[in-house]
């Protein structure tokens, strides 16, 4: 059995204790963590929580959702803009379910949240109390951690344990329950001191030096080496430290969707984007490369396409922070285990500068032939009416690439990420693994609180839009300066391009009918715009852009467009699709 | 360990924290992926604040390796180990209950429990309960060999499995206890003390 090499742990100097609730106790906790938005929506069972927040409204901004739904996406927004941990309050029973899916998607995305529910009085636990649910076991298999608190004398130790768990190692959403009773319990509070280690959990694998060593020999020796990219380069804040691996080892590297933005969109050696609507130089290559060197990526079957087909010719290095991950899709020749902030520049001193011009220009005679069948007609259409990606291809031209681009899930989302230019990480917020509809809109405005100087645009189709409009509330009431352009294809678009490809066209419940959505946001106070003519289209995202406060712009999109590459389900990545 | 490409059982031996929650955040790591536990056991090791899972399932080797480090993902998860029925010793225990008349007017029973190594374990005036230790099959058996005598009731435990070559355990466990202790198990304490919660 390995044991922690772990000296005595040193107990920090008591504190003189004073005479608190829990309550107060939790927001003297979240002050010392740093915390300093919350996204949340009162109730019953946490009443007690927000009486107490009503006296550190000074320290602790609580932002009212609409629905707690709503408020985790947001959390996660926040979090996946800022790098810090995300807070979500919610009450018992229906609050602490609308949870679920915000739990989901963090869970599979590895976005650090914590949620603090208030549950039912410990002794009604299990009477079918009045909101009560079992919020533990429901959300046991989508949280990093969840624990319920039934006494105030835990609660300094749990919150510690939570912050710790939700942003160590790999990243994920922790919630604590927390019955009435202890919230309104006075207890004798020592301090508040975060949590640095917990016996039993190791974060990162220790670095085995004899992999670093072996995965340089690999690289050394590669003639079309070939790096995949992932969200874990970012959750590592690992940005230069794999700039500098991708510079001198010359290898050309190819992203993930959650993985956009790790190095910026024109940075010579980034190729494209990965997967089922990736570019299609980086897929098809994949069956070509002689070694693979996947970094902070999880081989997802949205990546990967058919797994018996997929890279059966290269030798495979994997560095991923999570054990798990190892050998769990693709099998690795050499496992780098560990933080990639860690691995990264052992390997990048491990391994000859080189180029591969050759190599290189295989991706880019594969970029041509996509630009010259998908490209230019998506982003430079004849058409009379607008492309999803021509819009796109505009912003990018008034942004310059420095905006947040939140998208939803679907078609725009697919065009927005291989569209949309990146200069800076953190900048691409979307649902990737979970791929939940109605994440756009609220998840943008805790980007925004994340990153308060940026500006934040989100992409959302007219399904994904009517999922959760019900933000425009929050968005009203905070005045949260976000840019929301609606795509409207009066389709669902991409459930309607499977049909049309593989169901012969028959569009079964895909066609959607939406309110004006101008007139909505106007009922809401906010600014807004339709267009459907091209030549509308520059002056009013600068309008949009340029307006004070939160704007919403429709663009009427073509109805039937397709997005191409495309690798069907139960194809190789080689078999990629142009049209 | 074997490489062979079947399914077979394997024990899987978990060291965890004792924590409420944490069987059942186990427990799902098999029913995602629809995978049904044969047997276990879940008891305090020799460090009482540190509990030992034994957990038998059939499987290829490859999906119980993917498992495992699932299983060693969780927070309050120390350790786990896989291992095949040639690598561990294993027993499970089972109790019978007799008519106690049956067994002293049938010499037969008595000499068919003593060549099956049953030993009782109490006798009462109107049954008694044997006990055997065992693997399955010896179990198994020895349920054949009673049905017809009017077996009244019958338990088994789930398995507890010795690992062959797990040198140093005990030392490296019991070192890993002193140099931090483990926490209590903090219970709900007001379940039937609803009254006091209120005057608090």
């Amino acid at each position: 059995m390995e044991v922690a090499q772990q000296q005595e742990v040193l107990k920090p100097a008591e504190k003189p204790a004073k005479e608190v609730t829990g309550s107060v106790a939790l927001l003297e906790a979240l002050i010392v963590e740093g915390v300093e938005t919350i996204f949340g929506y009162p109730g019953g069972a946490i009443m007690p929580i927000y009486d107490a927040l009503y006296d550190y409204s000074d320290k602790l901004d609580h932002i009212l959702v609409r629905h707690e739904q709503g408020g985790i996406h947001a959390a996660q927004g926040y979090a996946r803009t800022s790098g810090k941990v995300g807070v979500v309050f919610a009450t018992s029973g229906p609050g602490a379910t609308n949870l679920v899916t915000g739990l989901a998607d963090a869970q599979i995305d590895s976005t650090p949240v914590v949620c603090i529910t208030g549950q039912v009085f410990a002794h009604l636990l299990g009477t079918d109390a009045f909101q009560e649910t079992d919020v533990i076991n429901i959300t046991t298999p989508i949280t990093k951690w969840n624990y319920q608190v039934t006494d105030a004398n835990e609660l300094p130790e749990v919150i510690a344990k939570a912050f710790y768990i939700a942003r160590s190692g790999r990243p994920g959403p922790v919630l604590i329950d927390i019955t009435k009773n202890a919230q309104i319990q006075k207890f004798q509070f020592k301090g508040y001191t975060p949590c640095k280690h917990i016996r039993s959990y190791r974060p990162k694998p220790i670095v085995r030096p004899q992999y670093i060593q072996q995965a340089a020999e690999l690289i050394n020796q590669a003639k079309k080496p070939f790096i995949l990219f992932g969200q874990g380069v970012i959750l590592g804040s690992a940005e230069k430290e794999f700039q500098a691996f991708v510079e001198k080892s010359g290898i050309p590297a190819a992203w993930t969707v959650l993985g956009a933005g790790a190095i910026p969109t024109d940075h010579p050696l980034n190729v494209g984007m990965l997967g089922m609507h990736g570019n299609y130089g980086p897929n098809v290559l994949t069956n070509e490369c002689d070694v693979l060197i996947a970094i902070g990526m999880r081989f997802d079957d949205r990546v990967t396409g058919r797994l018996d087909k997929y890279a059966k010719q290269a030798k495979v290095i994997h560095l991923d922070i999570d054990p798990a991950e190892i050998d769990k899709n693709v099998k690795s020749t050499v496992p780098v285990w560990g933080d990639c902030k860690e691995t990264l520049p052992l390997l990048t001193q491990a391994i000859e500068s080189k180029t591969y011009p050759e190599w290189l220009q295989k991706f880019h005679d594969h970029t041509k032939q996509e630009i010259d069948l998908v490209i230019q007609k998506e982003l430079n259409p004849t058409t009379d009416e607008m492309t999803m990606g021509e819009v796109i291809k505009q912003l990018n031209e008034i942004t310059k690439g420095e905006a947040v681009i939140v998208t939803d899930v679907g078609q725009h989302q697919m065009v927005a990420c291989r569209y949309a230019k990146f200069n800076n990480t953190r900048s691409n917020v979307t649902s990737g693994g979970l791929g939940t509809m109605g994440f756009a809109l609220p998840a943008a405005m805790g980007a925004k609180y994340g990153a308060k100087d940026r500006t934040v645009v989100a992409i959302i189709g007219d399904g994904g839009f009517q999922m959760t409009l019900q933000e425009l509330g929050t968005i009203m009431q905070s005045n949260i300066d976000i840019k929301i352009v609606i795509l409207n294809n009066k389709f669902l678009g991409m459930v309607r391009q499977w049909q049309e490809l593989f169901n012969e066209r028959r569009y079964s419940f895909v066609d959607m009918q939406s309110p004006d959505f101008v007139k909505l946001a106007a009922a809401y106070g906010i600014a807004g715009k339709s267009i459907s003519e091209r030549t509308n289209l520059p002056a009013t995202l600068q309008e949009m852009l340029d307006h004070q406060g939160p704007y919403l712009l429709e663009v009427m999109v073509t109805k039937e467009n397709n997005v191409f590459p495309m690798v069907p389900q139960g194809c190789s990545v080689a078999e990629i699709r142009l049209k | 360990m074997s490489t062979q490409e079947e399914k077979q059982e394997f024990n899987i031996t978990v060291y965890t924290e004792n924590q409420i929650g944490l069987l059942n955040r186990i427990a799902i790591i098999f029913t995602r992926r629809k995978i049904n536990i044969d047997s276990l056991n879940t008891s305090p090791s020799e460090v009482s604040s540190v509990h030992r899972f034994n957990i038998v399932i059939n499987e290829y080797e490859d999906v119980v390796r993917k498992l495992c480090r699932q299983i060693e993902k969780q927070v309050e998860v120390l350790k786990v180990y896989y291992h095949t029925n040639e690598d561990v010793i294993w027993q499970e225990l089972a109790l019978y209950k007799l008519s106690t008349d049956v067994i002293a007017e049938k010499i037969s029973v008595e000499r068919l429990l003593r060549e099956n190594g049953a030993r009782a374990v109490a006798i009462r005036k109107d049954y008694t309960v044997f006990e055997t230790t065992g693997h399955r099959e010896e179990i198994d058996n020895l349920i054949n060999i009673l049905q017809p005598y009017g077996l009244i009731e019958f338990v088994r435990s789930a398995r507890v499995a010795i690992i062959k070559d797990s040198e140093g355990f005990n030392a490296k466990l019991r070192e890993f206890e002193r140099l931090e202790p483990g926490e209590d198990v903090i219970e709900n304490e007001f379940l039937n003390e609803g009254d006091k919660v209120f005057t608090m």
